[in-house]
C-alpha cells in the first residue's frame, strides 16, 4: 500500500464520517463544522486526484467564504442569543429509508461496471496554466455566463438581505 | 493507484447523506448544508473521471463552474433564510404555511 493509498482512505474515512455525523448532529453550529471538515477532507482528496487548483479553490471559497456566511446567518437566526441553534427532525424512518436505498442502488450499479483504469501516466506539470488557458479559449463562454450569474447573485443577495424603510412594508 | 470505483463509493455516501439531511432537518440553514454536501459529491465524480483522461482538463473546469453556483445558492438561500426569519421569525420551513391557510 504506497503512501497516496493510505492518505486517500484517511481523507474518505474523515469525509465519511463527518458526513454520516452531520446527519445526526442536534446543534446546527456543529453542522456547520462539521461540513468544513468534510469539505476540507475532500480537498485533500482532490490534490491525490492531481487536481490542485480545485482542491485551492475549494479550500478559499468554502473555508475563506461559506463557512463565514454560514455562520453568520446562523447566529442572526438564532432565537435567544448565547443558546445554540438546535435542529428537529422529521421523516427520521422515511428519510434515512430513501437515502440507504439510494445508497445501495449506487454501490450496485458501480460495482457492475468496470472503468478503464491502466496504469496512468503521471500528470503533465503545467496543470494550471492549462486551466488558465481553457479558461479564456475553449471555456469562455461559461466563464462569462459564471460572472454574470455571480453579479446576479451578489445583487439579489444584497437587496434580500437589506433592511431599507422601502421593502419593510 | 487508489481505484476510481473507491472514490465514487465516497462520492455516493456523500450525496445519500446530503439527501437524508435535506429530508430529515427541520431547519433551513441545514437544508442549505446539505445540498453543498450534495453538490461536493458530483463534484467528487468530476474530478475522479478526469483522472482517468490525463491530457484532457475537461471535468476539473466543470467542477469550478459548479463550484460558482454552489456559491451564488449558498448566498441567496441565506439572504432568503434571514428575510423569511425576519417575517415569520422561524426558520422551520414547515411552520411557514401562509399560503397554505
Amino acid at each position: 500500500m504506497s503512501l497516496t493509498s493510505i492518505m486517500f482512505y484517511f481523507f474518505a474515512l474523515v469525509a465519511a464520517l463527518s458526513a454520516i455525523s452531520m446527519v445526526f448532529v442536534k446543534n446546527v453550529f456543529y453542522g456547520a463544522l462539521l461540513l468544513i471538515v468534510c469539505l476540507l477532507s475532500v480537498a485533500g482528496i482532490y490534490v491525490l486526484a492531481f487536481a490542485e487548483f480545485v482542491a485551492v479553490v475549494q479550500i478559499l471559497i468554502y473555508a475563506g467564504g461559506i463557512l463565514v456566511v454560514i455562520i453568520f446567518g446562523i447566529m442572526l437566526t438564532s432565537r435567544i442569543a448565547g443558546k445554540p441553534l438546535l435542529v428537529q427532525h422529521a421523516n427520521k424512518f422515511l428519510g434515512l429509508l430513501v437515502s440507504g436505498v439510494m445508497f445501495v442502488l449506487l454501490v450496485y450499479l458501480f460495482s457492475q461496471q468496470s472503468f478503464t483504469h491502466t496504469s496512468l501516466p503521471p500528470q503533465p506539470e503545467k496543470q494550471i496554466g492549462k486551466i488558465g488557458v481553457g479558461l479564456i479559449t475553449d471555456f469562455v463562454l461559461p466563464f462569462e455566463i459564471a460572472g454574470v450569474l455571480l453579479l446576479a447573485a451578489l445583487i439579489g443577495a444584497s437587496v434580500l438581505a437589506s433592511t431599507m424603510k422601502s421593502n419593510r412594508e | 493507484m487508489v481505484p476510481v470505483e473507491h472514490i465514487l463509493y465516497l462520492a455516493a455516501l456523500l450525496l445519500t447523506a446530503g439527501l437524508a439531511i435535506v429530508i430529515v432537518k427541520r431547519n433551513a440553514i441545514m437544508v442549505l448544508l446539505g445540498i453543498e454536501l450534495m453538490l461536493n459529491a458530483s463534484n467528487l465524480n468530476l474530478i475522479a473521471f478526469n483522472r482517468l483522461q490525463p491530457d484532457k482538463i475537461d471535468g476539473q473546469m466543470f467542477s469550478l463552474f459548479v463550484i460558482v453556483v454552489a456559491v451564488c445558492e449558498a448566498a441567496v438561500g441565506l439572504a432568503i433564510v434571514l428575510r423569511v426569519y425576519k417575517m415569520y421569525q422561524t426558520s422551520v420551513p414547515d411552520e411557514v404555511t401562509e399560503l397554505k391557510d
